[in-house]
């Protein structure tokens, strides 16, 4: 028993992480209609800044989580302006290579500025350990956590009280009818890649202060997906959710199952065998809008 | 001198000729009797070079029947290109089949694999099938792990030095030539394949499902059928080139190989078989730019520069390819061509 809540508690970990990855991806899909493959390299990009601010320029952890924002918002705006903008209108394929190509360019510049190195900084970030009973509760969890929460109340908020979150919300229903009514959905794309830029950045630093920021923090970016697809595209419950759900199984079936497999490596590959299962029976998720298609 | 001033069909096999122009058919031939007598006067290592372009050629011609022609994006083609390779291999290897028994079945494998994993594109489109490839990359890259006793795992396997009857092709000459007939054979199929009713219904569903549905093609079937296809080129692929190689290892399967494999189709130009080749040449030859100027960029920058520029070369080059010439290679070769036909004048009378 101690075995299976154990499994459990490590499983929450992971899953709010995915959760907070998950995130960032589904705002530029709400808003933009664009599946960001790069979103893992925010974080990547996120952990190593968080080491930079902190480490050589010694900032105190509030101002390396400012700069690191401010640096992440230029990204973003950057990122949508010189290479989103062009390709509005675009069929999926694309888009969906565009962002696989920034994926490839932003690890090619971590790997110029920071030369792919890994970069310890435990202990500067707050830590938090809990114990009830025999299992550990690792500070990642909970953090993840706080964090997640802090996250999605924060873009509830933008979402259903201000200008910009409606905006956002209407751009996301129907195009044509937002620029009819003289929003500009430009800065609607732009804001929507400035969120998840920070999202993703801010997961990184927290990542990175429990595990060190190396090259295979972008790896999480490509389970996430199967967050998003789980939990349903267009919903911010939904990846949140889906990220717990997915975390605890993936944790459960490795644990369970891993010592009758030869090789091993179940809960790399957990992910993959929901996002086709998922896909096959219920392509848009728990929690998602059913596409429907007219010619 | 001079390029002919337009394409005058008078009847529609015309319009439908492999080759338009007796210059058209000239080209193709000096470009083939190019690749016959290269080996002659082109160094070792430009010979694995272009041994590797064909065998990506191959692999491309299968993407681009399934991603250029049929609309069914996928980034699972290394992984399926694995299922062909690991077929062969185990064939050759562990129950001693000659090399040209095992390449059939290598091809058949994939493109059942192919089929498996095509499933899911009935119900789902567009970005939904692209995460299902990846899926099935990893999946399938995850079973060949698992399957040790038969596969070596992640050690690997040894693959005997493939015989064509007495003739050995372990030397690098032979083995290009076996890897340009397969070439060659991969583009004639290829082209011809798009011209045939299942080629059409390809477009037909790559332009608007949908639509194509209420046509009466059935969607069932064609789209399995092109991911049955496009599965099969990346089975010879991959069986050429783990006996190149003469080792079976996951790594020469890598997801990127997968991405960029579509970027190639990028490059080069989607729905057509002379952009799949230019496609492949032009990232090849990036390739191979990149490693004389990485050394250059690690002296003159940092040490890294070298590493990082590998890394997102590629990249770099589809992102000015997508924003600049979204229709690829072909596309811009069509355009200048189209150009010089009437120079001076600067107008042209519409195709």
């Amino acid at each position: 028993m101690t075995f299976f809540l154990q499994l459990i508690v490590t499983g929450l970990a992971q899953g709010m992480v995915y959760a907070l990855i998950a995130i960032g991806f589904v705002i530029i899909l709400k808003c933009s209609d664009v599946f960001n493959i790069a979103q893992g390299h925010f974080v990547l990009i996120g952990g190593y800044l968080g080491w930079t601010f902190l480490v050589p320029f010694g900032l105190p952890i509030w101002g390396a989580l400012l700069a690191a924002i401010a640096v992440a918002i230029v990204m973003g705006l950057l990122i949508e302006r010189l290479m989103l903008r062009p390709l509005v209108g675009q069929p999926v394929l694309a888009v969906v290579m565009m962002t696989i190509a920034l994926s490839t360019v932003l690890g090619g510049l971590a790997t110029l500025l920071w030369g792919a190195e890994y970069k310890a900084y435990h202990g500067l970030l707050p830590t938090i350990t809990m114990k009830v009973g025999a299992i550990s509760i690792p500070s990642e969890s909970l953090i993840g956590l706080i964090v997640s929460v802090i996250c999605v109340a924060i873009l509830m908020f933008i979402f259903r009280y201000t200008k910009i979150g409606l905006a956002m919300r209407a751009t996301a229903e129907d195009l044509q009818v937002v620029q009819s009514v003289g929003i500009k959905a430009t800065t609607v794309y732009a804001v929507s890649w400035v969120i998840a830029c920070v999202v993703g950045v801010i997961g990184g630093i927290l990542l990175g202060g429990v595990s060190g920021a190396n090259m295979d923090l972008s790896n999480i970016g490509l389970k996430a997906f199967a967050v998003v697809l789980l939990g349903g595209v267009n919903s911010i419950g939904g990846a949140i959710v889906a990220g717990i759900i997915l975390g605890m199984l993936e944790n459960v079936a490795a644990g369970y199952l891993d010592p009758l497999l030869p090789g091993g490596g179940l809960a790399q590959v957990f992910p993959f065998f929901v996002m086709i299962i998922v896909l096959v029976f219920r392509p848009h998720g728990l929690f998602g809008l059913a596409h429907i298609e007219r010619i | 001198m001079g390029l002919r001033t337009g394409a005058f069909h008078e009847n529609y096999a015309e319009e439908m000729a492999t080759f338009k122009s007796r210059r058209q058919l000239g080209t193709v031939a000096v470009l083939l009797l190019f690749l016959f007598v290269c080996p002659l006067f082109l160094s070792d290592r430009m010979l694995t070079i272009l041994t590797t372009v064909g065998i990506a050629v191959i692999s491309v011609h299968g993407l681009n029947i399934l991603t250029g022609y049929c609309g069914q994006i996928s980034i699972g083609h290394s992984g399926f290109m694995a299922v062909g390779g690991y077929t062969s291999a185990v064939l050759c290897a562990k129950l001693g089949w000659p090399f040209l028994a095992a390449l059939p079945c290598a091809a058949l494998a994939a493109g059942v694999a192919g089929l498996l994993f095509g499933l899911p594109s009935l119900k789902i489109k567009g970005f939904y099938l692209i995460m299902a490839t990846i899926a099935a990359q990893f999946i399938i890259i995850w079973i060949i792990i698992q399957l040790r006793s038969i596969t070596g795992g992640t050690d690997g396997l040894l693959v005997p030095k493939p015989t064509l009857g007495p003739i050995a092709l372990s030397t690098k000459t032979n083995y290009y030539y076996l890897v340009m007939v397969f070439a060659v054979l991969a583009t004639i199929t290829a082209h011809n394949i798009v011209r045939t009713r299942a080629g059409r219904a390809f477009i037909a569903i790559r332009d608007n499902d949908l639509a194509a549905e209420v046509m009466g093609i059935s969607l069932w079937s064609y789209k399995l059928l092109a991911f049955f296809i496009g599965c099969i080129y990346a089975g010879v692929a991959g069986s050429l080139l783990i006996h190149y190689v003469r080792f079976a290892s996951i790594e020469q399967f890598p997801f990127m190989d997968s991405v960029w494999y579509l970027g190639m189709l990028i490059v080069g130009g989607m729905g057509s078989t002379a952009g799949a080749i230019f496609g492949v040449v032009a990232l090849k030859l990036l390739d191979e730019l990149v490693t004389v100027a990485g050394p250059i960029m690690a002296a003159a920058v940092a040490p890294q520069a070298a590493a990082s520029l590998a890394i997102m070369s590629h990249g770099l080059v589809i992102i000015i390819f997508l924003i600049f010439e979204p229709r690829g290679l072909h596309h811009r070769w069509e355009m200048i061509k189209a150009y010089f036909r009437l120079w001076p004048f600067s107008h042209e009378v519409s195709e």
